[in-house]
């Protein structure tokens, strides 16, 4: 709880000081979309995370959420499938790109940045060709499918204010991945081998199996988010969807106290991580800043709050290793 | 003392860190051509007393005199213009540059603003012969082995006229015939006017070398020997400040059945090498031999990390092919590895996490859950079995000192009780009190009818603690000898090459 203290009290300041800036900021309409958006970018995060923790990098996923974005569309809507079955080919084409990463990564001993550098470019090449470059959508059909992403859900005794569905597929997901990470064997052993791999190997982990169980969460997480942001979207341009969404991922997890180092790391940390994000990119639409500037000024706050992060830790490890001393 | 001035001397030197008090009041003084020993247990102080001369720290109070004229010490490079030079244990060469190149690094010498390698290279030459290295200075430095690049270093720091060099454990990856080597440039050294401070753990060595030998303890000077007095018993005593006659107390258990058994092994290390020995319950086995003989891929092999080439390892009469460390493991084969830092522990994880780790599966709830409730038990008993110094279960393991680091690392494995038990240099950087506890904790295992097999490079070691001793040489077993037969001379006889004995086993 401590390690998310310092993000949280951020997340606090930037609400506190946009709303009063701009009163507009807690109107229910507005407050319902930032959630909403934390939510759809929060999925992602939370796989992202897992690959972090155990020290490795992934490139691919604002092209694996183009790609399923678009196959998601083109085999119900072109070829007339049903949305489960659809939905079954995008969670395996998910679990597929995952395993795939994960094997080269463990028994190959390639470097994550480079084969997901790689995944980078082919999944964005593969959305485009299997789809012409057209942009591809639901329409005004499958409504019901696309409430998974446009869903609210109203709060009991609240009125006019209600909770957009993918906050609610988020919370469920971090509950889960929390549970995991924290409370199972394996999760440990995710945060044991982000730390050290070979003493973990030696202490009897099997390091490579779980290596490629955190490459298969993170893709297939990215392969649920391309869904909802598909669903949400309802234009997708194949050359476009999901461009540099890994980025505000791996911010998200940096921000929320993942080390790229790995070992390290909470899922609590993240969802405050792109939460941050989001209030910030809604403050700077409603405080009238240019939006040329928004990567700039989400660059500068993460540059801002790493670096406070690493210092405060600098200085409670000389404070403890004195207090070891002693 | 002498009637010389002291070409270095260190009056009341008091350093503090946060909360500790890391020396005392200590006094050094090193004579023109003089090998000073420092010796002391690990956090004794003789790395802090190093790194104020070598202007890597400041003191807190006292002074340093050169040629009897107080100076200070404020940076790495006034400790270098006073010609005092530290080697450090980790060498700090780059090893993409050629010899000449980093003899010279920052102080190139040059011709139109670009490197004169043709003079570089001259200018070297005469460092290199002081150092007995017969080898051109245009040599990439990455072809050179550990020793010869140690060799390298000292002709650096000779390269810049350093008068006193001081060597921090020079010899700990050096293998017998470069630390020979490294003794006959010291004495040559010495000869030549130069003086030097000498850390070692190894007693042997300090021996060997040392003029007077300056023993360090609890951050205070606890006495001096001079050479005619230099014995390994006295050392230990002014180390440890007490008597530990029982320094090596063996009581041999009568062996039971073969808990592991090696035939035709072949190791990635030695692929033509074939192995065959047994270990039996109750029984503790030394392995022997030179840097390189193959002991850790040996070790490394019967563990899982490696898989072997051939061949057939038996534990528990059990024939087994371990892919990875995990099925070692689940049969009961557990290996504390040379490289503990790397290899044996996650430094950034606690106590208690490094003392469960290995047991989180075989312990888990239903559904895969962490059992957090026996690891907290497993590693408490843990602590109180070994007596791990922490001041609690949660501090991170890098806080511990090496002899407590190798503790949890046994901790580790007892926890999930072993019925073979590998141990890779159980007691390399360790201190004499760690050592005699783990010495006795092998002994009391064994005793429990845990089969125990360890290398050492430590002599003493080998002869102190096995009922019977194989030597390699070059990745085969040389020899083996049973505890009667045990004499330094025969093990270095036998893992120098010199002869094969084979004996029955015991």
């Amino acid at each position: 709880m401590k390690k998310i203290l310092g993000i949280s009290t951020l997340l606090v300041v930037i609400c506190v000081a946009t709303s009063v800036m701009n009163p507009q900021f807690l109107t229910a309409y507005n407050l319902q979309n930032v959630i909403r958006w934390t939510g759809l970018f929060g999925v992602i995060s939370i796989g992202a995370a897992f690959v972090i923790i155990t020290g490795g990098i992934d490139l691919s996923i604002g092209s694996l959420i183009g790609l399923t974005g678009c196959v998601l569309p083109l085999l119900i809507m072109q070829h007339g499938w049903s949305a489960p079955a659809a939905l079954l080919v995008v969670a395996l084409l998910g679990l597929g790109v995952g395993l795939t990463h994960g094997l080269l990564i463990t028994k190959l001993k390639l470097r994550p940045f480079v084969v997901t550098l790689c995944g980078l470019m082919i999944y964005r090449g593969l959305a485009r060709w299997l789809t012409g470059d057209q942009t591809q959508g639901f329409g005004q059909e499958h409504e019901t499918l696309r409430l998974l992403a446009t869903g609210k859900v109203p709060l009991p005794f609240v009125t006019g204010f209600e909770i957009p569905s993918p906050v609610l597929i988020m919370l469920a997901l971090g509950v889960a991945a929390a549970v995991f990470l924290n409370k199972t064997v394996y999760g440990r052993y995710m945060l044991a081998l982000g730390r050290n791999e070979q003493a973990a190997r030696y202490s009897g982990i099997n390091t490579d199996a779980m290596t490629i169980l955190a490459y298969m969460i993170c893709s297939t997480t990215a392969a649920l988010g391309g869904v909802l942001f598909a669903l949400d979207f309802n234009l997708i341009q194949p050359a476009g969807h999901g461009d540099f969404y890994e980025l505000y991922a791996i911010a998200a997890a940096v921000l929320g106290g993942c080390s790229l180092r790995g070992g390290e790391g909470s899922i609590a940390g993240v969802i405050v991580g792109i939460a941050v994000m989001r209030v910030l990119y809604n403050s700077i639409n409603l405080l009238g800043i240019d939006t040329q500037l928004e990567f700039t000024i989400i660059g500068v706050v993460i540059l801002g709050g790493v670096t406070a992060d690493e210092l405060a830790k600098r200085w409670a490890a000389s404070r403890r290793a004195a207090a070891e001393r002693a | 003392m002498s009637s010389t001035t002291p070409l270095l001397e260190v009056r009341g030197a008091t350093k503090r860190y946060p909360g500790v008090l890391a020396l005392r009041d200590v006094n050094l003084s090193l004579q023109p051509s003089e090998v000073l020993a420092v010796i002391g247990e690990n956090g004794a102080g003789k790395s802090t007393l190093m790194k104020v001369l070598a202007g890597i720290q400041g003191l807190d109070a006292g002074e340093i005199l050169l040629d009897g004229k107080p100076i200070r010490i404020r940076s790495v490079q006034a400790s270098l213009d006073l010609g005092i030079a530290l080697i450090h244990q980790e060498l700090n060469l780059c090893e993409n540059l050629d010899v000449a190149a980093n003899i010279f690094l920052g102080r190139e010498p040059l011709r139109h603003g670009l490197i004169h390698e043709a003079r570089a290279a001259e200018a070297s030459r005469k460092f290199l012969q002081m150092v007995g290295l017969d080898i051109s200075p245009r040599t990439p430095l990455h072809q050179l082995t550990i020793g010869r690049r140690q060799l390298v270093e000292i002709a650096k720091a000779l390269s810049i006229n350093a008068r006193v060099l001081i060597m921090d454990e020079p010899t700990s990856s050096l293998t017998q015939h470069e630390t020979e080597n490294l003794f006959e440039v010291v004495d040559r050294l010495r000869e030549r006017g130069v003086s030097l401070v000498y850390i070692s753990h190894r007693l042997g060595e300090v021996k060997r070398l040392a003029d007077r030998v300056m023993v360090l303890r609890d951050g205070e000077n606890a006495g001096e020997i001079s050479k005619q007095d230099i014995t390994h018993d006295k050392m230990v005593g002014l180390m440890v400040g007490r008597d530990i006659s029982r320094f090596y107390d063996r009581h041999p258990h009568p062996a039971g059945d073969v808990a592991l058994a090696v035939e035709q092994l072949r190791t990635h290390a030695h692929p033509r090498r074939r192995l065959s020995f047994q270990v039996r319950a109750g029984e503790i086995v030394g392995i022997a031999g030179l840097v390189g003989a193959g002991r850790t891929e040996l070790l490394e092999t019967l563990f899982g990390v490696e898989r072997p080439l051939g061949g057939t390892i038996k534990v528990r009469g059990e024939a087994t092919r371990f892919r990875a460390p995990r099925e070692a493991i689940a049969a009961g084969v557990a290996l504390a590895p040379e490289d503990r830092k790397q290899h044996g522990l996650i430094l950034e994880s606690s106590v208690e996490e490094n003392i469960g780790m290995a047991g989180w599966f075989r312990h888990r709830l239903a559904g895969g859950f962490f059992n957090r409730r026996r690891q907290a038990a497993d590693a408490q008993a843990m602590i109180e079995k070994l007596n791990i110094k922490t001041p609690h279960a949660r501090q991170m393991a890098l806080y511990l000192s090496g002899g407590n680091q190798q503790k949890v690392v046994l901790g580790k494995w007892l926890a999930l009780a072993p019925r073979v038990l590998l141990l890779d240099e159980p007691t390399r950087g360790i201190d004499v009190g760690a050592k005699e506890e783990i010495y006795h904790l092998m002994d009391q295992l064994a005793a429990e009818g845990v089969a125990i097999l360890f290398a050492s490079s430590e002599m003493e070691e080998v002869l102190g603690v096995s009922d019977r001793v194989l030597v390699m040489h070059q990745g085969r077993i040389a020899g083996e000898l049973a505890r009667s037969q045990l004499t330094e001379e025969a093990v270095m006889q036998l893992a120098t090459g010199a002869e094969t004995t084979t004996v029955s086993n015991l």
